[in-house]
């Protein structure tokens, strides 16, 4: 059984990864730097409750924080650019952010151990959840109660006015501004509130796994940040929980049995799906 | 009401506007024509911002607008429609004019939070009214895209006043239109000036520029080579060298 809660973890995971990307996706900006608001969001709540004693949920809101101050950091200077050049540049930061963790070392002696990131080798012992006695049903009930305010909060964006200006700017960005859209404003805060998702998706990812590294928040991470809400589709939110079932759920686990031929349908399978639903898996006709 | 001084806009070696003065009184029609590449659109471009300026300044009700972003200036009234209709074409009709209310009684109506989430009943009031005046009330729900040619143009139209501007700049608003429709667009551009708004008109149609403008400026290679009333402008012998070529005149 707790294989499959462990699964469902993972699953709530990589849905509150893909969200943080699909606000960001409704501006038309294609990001490559969720993985590094994640791995911030993940060190620093790992960091507060393992070095600071903090309890998980305080220390979850400054993973949120953290990650949102980095991704709107990040936001102005990609104003400046935009398709290509903005994945690159996205891409640059998230690798130049899994490098810094990758050297960062910071450890304090606590009974007979030392705890804390200890750069290449990861940071181990992210024992909240076991210390405290939560049981794999709790953290999955704990990590799907974030999921499901994270989607509710996007589902009533999305049918609010600042849903249609995100989506006016993602279509046209020119006839945005000319209708007195400040695209700054627009832009800047989508990607602060995707920062701030993924920041709390990478806190509980930290507190679940128990031990983090850099490779963790790798540029395959980034791809996959994106490809949820690109095969799921952005006409809601749903659909990035659906391909995120689809993907990790049946491709990744449900094919295990198929050893190395998995890797082979797996890609398959990706573009069989995008070739029957180029809209998105939850794709409504005429919608 | 618009004052433009020395407007010059220069891409690369070309010319597209070169040291344009226009004065658009406050409650008139103000028509704009030239062929083709004779500096039109690049005008509407600098004006609304979308393009910085080479040289030269431009005045709006006696405020410089040269330093400031395209939304701003919407802010202080000035909207636009597009030569090439450019609508939010997977939002409804209904999004499109909501997305759009974004002038200052709208921003402060909302109030910070509820600038992003809100939709009052006043401001639902008004876009029922936009969808009446052009005729889409029966599409509000309808993705902007699945509109017929005419009516995306009568939904952009509806778009720029929802933002309640004070001058409006039609970019070939009759492109691509029949008679019929040209008469039903005259009517709306009547009833806008009926309201307080001046209207710039940027036309390639006669039919629709000599019958209601109540001045009009003609450009040529970015430069302005006539400005007088319609019947004036008809019977410039420069322009119709510009249009037709040649000495015909």
């Amino acid at each position: 059984m707790d294989f499959y809660f462990g699964l469902i973890q993972l699953i709530g995971v990589h849905t509150l990864l893909g969200l943080s990307a699909y606000i960001v996706l409704l501006t038309g900006q294609v990001t490559l730097a969720q993985a590094a608001f994640y791995a911030i969001g993940a060190y620093v709540s790992g960091m507060l409750t393992v070095l600071a004693g903090w309890h998980i949920v305080p220390a979850l809101g400054v993973g949120a924080l953290a990650g949102a101050v980095a991704a709107c950091a990040v936001g102005f200077p990609a104003l400046r650019v935009k398709g290509l050049m903005l994945v690159i540049a996205t891409l640059a930061f998230g690798e130049g952010v899994r490098i810094f963790f990758f050297n960062f070392d910071y450890q304090i002696a606590k009974g007979d151990i030392k705890v804390g990131p200890l750069g290449g080798e990861g940071f181990r012992q992210i024992r909240f959840f076991p210390e405290n006695g939560w049981t794999t049903l709790e953290v999955m009930l704990f990590i799907w109660a974030f999921v499901i305010a994270v989607m509710a909060l996007l589902w009533w964006f999305d049918r609010s006015r600042y849903g249609a200006v995100l989506r006016a700017v993602g279509e046209d960005e020119v006839a945005a501004q000319s209708v007195g859209v400040n695209l700054t404003a627009v832009k800047v805060s989508a990607m602060t509130v995707g920062g701030a998702i993924a920041g709390i998706a990478g806190s509980l990812y930290a507190h679940y796994t128990t031990h983090i590294e850099h490779s963790n928040f790798n540029v395959l991470v980034a791809t996959f940040a994106i490809a949820y809400p690109i095969v799921g589709g952005l006409q809601s939110v749903f659909g990035t929980l659906a391909a995120v079932i689809f993907v990790q759920g049946f491709l990744i686990e449900g094919l295990r049995g198929l050893g190395d031929w998995r890797n082979l349908l797996f890609g398959a399978l990706i573009v069989l799906a995008m070739n029957l639903r180029p809209q998105g898996i939850f794709w409504r006709r005429g919608a | 009401m618009l004052e433009l001084k020395g407007v010059t806009r220069h891409f690369g070696g070309v010319r597209a506007v070169d040291g344009l003065d226009l004065v658009v009184p406050e409650g008139s029609i103000f028509g704009l024509i030239g062929p083709n590449g004779s500096g039109k659109s690049t005008t509407v471009n600098v004006v609304t911002g979308l393009f910085p300026l080479t040289a030269g300044t431009i005045r709006f009700r006696g405020e410089t607008l040269d330093d400031l972003p395209t939304h701003r200036r919407l802010q202080k009234g000035i909207a636009r429609t597009f030569q090439n209709i450019r609508l939010f074409g997977r939002l409804t009709v209904w999004q499109n004019l909501w997305v759009a209310q974004n002038s200052p009684e709208d921003r402060a109506r909302r109030g910070f939070i509820a600038r992003w989430l809100g939709g009052s009943r006043s401001a639902r009031d008004e876009i029922a009214q936009l969808l009446e005046f052009s005729g889409l009330a029966h599409k509000a729900d309808e993705p902007a895209a699945s509109l017929s040619f005419g009516e995306q143009r009568r939904l952009e139209l509806a778009r720029a006043l929802a933002a309640r501007p004070k001058l409006l700049l039609l970019d070939e608003p009759a492109a691509g239109m029949n008679s019929e429709e040209i008469a039903q667009l005259r009517e709306r551009i009547l009833a806008l000036r009926e309201r307080g708004i001046t209207i710039l008109l940027i036309e390639h149609v006669m039919e629709l520029v000599m019958g209601v403008t109540d001045r009009i400026a003609v450009l040529n290679f970015g430069q302005k080579i006539a400005e007088g009333a319609p019947a004036e402008i008809q019977a410039d012998p420069a322009v119709r060298k510009a249009y037709l070529g040649g000495d015909s005149a």
